[in-house]
């Protein structure tokens, strides 16, 4: 079957390299596109063609719809791949992309929007018999409904946006005292970072896990599960660390959870990657908290673990392939995989440090990769996210792989811009993370102990 | 009168402006939101005070130190 004459990459950095490379594998031809600050970026030299598409700014460039679509017409492309971030999780580019006679590898526009919106995805889920927790629909504005919902759901309570995502714009609230304050913060956040009001309660789990699953469906209404990631290790709600399989986790305790997903991804016709996100509580229950509709940052350690090459998958079923003819017959996995996401920031408080790199050069080491977009020589502006570097070791056990991952980090050499190298070599050092003993708040706890320590020694200095 | 000067915490630009010139402002009010690598950065006016001096724009591209706005205590 042909897969796609050619396809443009609607993304940069890290990710338009990844995809690239996947599609040169598949023989593929591609477009590769280029903000003003993007000019001499490596990964259009993966590409057969480029297109410049703007200035430096997102909104002009990569989220500039009119553009990207008048450059997919010009180059008679039939595929477009849009990364993750952007506009990876907009219906209304999908559908448009689609209208234009080019495929949008991705579910189907109207899988984007039933997941974009949290309320009615929680009611999917709610639907389909996934463990769902306590919340809220949409807030309507009577203040005497919003305090009584949330007295329904039990305090702490947490403000989301109902079109957010990501982790962005939630705010905790204790007592009923904070509630409507917290509620109208929390609004006018989802207004200006996510153009809806909208916003809904939730039960605030305290010191969660983060687990997802990896799926993937093709267009005949197959989907399988490609079993789960932890995503624990976070910071201000990013993910910094994640691993596959996800540590101290018996198989008869995730299995079944596995088995559900893709049974109602399955009947329901899901069509394209996804990912399924669950906090896991320290009460051991797990419960639905967003599904993702393309590819996730952290893919690689699946890949590493399964043998699968997603992105190659997902292009391949997004053209038409069926999942039995993508996928081994039985998806296997093997040894252990953790990823540590390498960061423009400073590592003690976690703000962006924007630079010229004056040395980049990344470890080689076996079983160890490396997925970036960048090199020496080259900005980092404040224009994009701050990731310098996706590290990935795999090894047979967890330990092995933490300790190939722990001396990776260490030969890494970055100049001209503070990094997080520090934070992650600490955490990963932890006895916490060791023993797998991972939660959402473990980063903080550990860089404000490093920081305690630091105090102290430099109070037996001037002793 | 003390006089504080309120500075740029990291290179970016200037999202959004949510005070004006000559407001009152409490301890721990926002000033305005810095943008830098899809993170908003709020700046804050510790103290309190009456914002006196408004030195940027939204949009406003800014780097790391620059003073952004000057608050009397």
């Amino acid at each position: 079957m042909p897969l796609f004459n050619k396809v443009v990459v609607a993304n940069r950095g890290a990710v338009a390299a990844r995809v690239l490379r996947a599609l040169n594998a598949m023989g593929i031809r591609s477009l590769a596109l280029y903000s003003d600050a993007d000019r001499h970026a490596p990964y259009l030299e993966l590409a057969s063609e480029t297109a410049h598409i703007g200035g430096a700014p997102a909104r002009e460039s990569y989220l500039n719809q009119d553009r990207l679509l008048e450059v997919a017409r010009l180059h008679h492309v039939d595929g477009l791949h849009p990364g993750y971030g952007f506009l990876s999780e907009n219906a209304g580019f999908a559908q448009r992309v689609e209208n234009a006679g080019v495929r949008f590898i991705g579910p189907s526009p109207r899988w984007i929007d039933a997941m974009g919106h949290k309320t009615r995805a929680r009611s999917l889920a709610t639907q389909h018999g996934w463990p769902v927790g306590r919340g809220s629909d949409v807030l309507a504005g009577d203040p005497a409904d919003v305090l009584r919902a949330a007295d329904e759901i039990g305090y702490p309570i947490l403000v989301k946006p109902a079109a957010g995502g990501g982790g962005i714009g939630m705010l905790p609230a204790r007592s009923p005292a904070e509630l409507l304050e917290v509620v109208e913060r929390a609004a006018s956040m989802a207004e200006r970072g996510f153009a809806s009001h909208e916003v809904y309660l939730e039960r605030l789990v305290e010191r969660p896990r983060h687990v997802e699953v990896q799926v993937l469906g093709d267009r005949h209404g197959h989907v399988a599960h490609l079993y789960e990631r932890d995503c624990s290790v976070q910071r201000r709600h990013q993910k910094i660390i994640e691993e596959a399989h996800a540590p101290e986790m018996p198989r008869e305790r995730i299995a079944p959870l596995l088995t559900r997903i893709q049974q109602t991804l399955s009947s329901l016709g899901y069509d394209s990657l996804g990912t399924v996100e669950m906090l896991l509580a320290p009460d051991g229950e797990f419960r639905f908290l967003e599904m993702n509709t393309r590819l996730q940052v952290e893919h690689g350690v699946t890949e590493e673990i399964t043998g699968v090459d997603l992105v190659q998958a997902q292009v391949r079923c997004a053209a038409g392939a069926s999942l039995g003819d993508v996928l081994p017959e039985a998806i296997r996995s093997n040894g252990h995989a953790v990823q540590a996401r390498v960061y423009a920031e400073d590592p003690k408080r976690f703000l962006p440090s924007p630079g010229t790199l004056t040395a980049f050069l990344p470890p080689k080491a076996p079983h160890i990769r490396i997925e970036t977009g960048y090199r020496a020589g080259m900005d980092v502006t404040p224009h994009y996210d701050p990731l310098l570097a996706k590290v990935i070791a795999w090894a047979p056990s967890r330990a092995q792989a933490i300790d190939r991952l722990r001396d990776a980090l260490d030969d890494f050499a970055i100049a001209g811009v503070k990094h997080n190298i520090p934070a992650l070599s600490a955490i990963l050092d932890s006895e916490e993370f060791r023993r797998g003993d991972v939660h959402t708040g473990l980063a903080m706890q550990v860089v404000n102990r490093q920081k305690a320590e630091a105090t102290q020694e430099q109070g037996k200095a001037w002793q | 009168m003390a006089m504080t000067q309120l500075k740029a915490d990291v290179t970016g630009s200037v999202w959004k402006i949510v005070t004006s010139a000559g407001q009152a402002l409490q301890p721990g009010d926002t000033v305005m939101i810095l943008e830098s690598m899809k993170m908003e950065i709020p700046v804050i006016a510790e103290d309190g005070g009456t914002l006196v001096e408004l030195h940027v724009a939204e949009g406003q591209a800014v780097s790391e130190g620059q003073v952004l706005a000057v608050v009397r205590e």
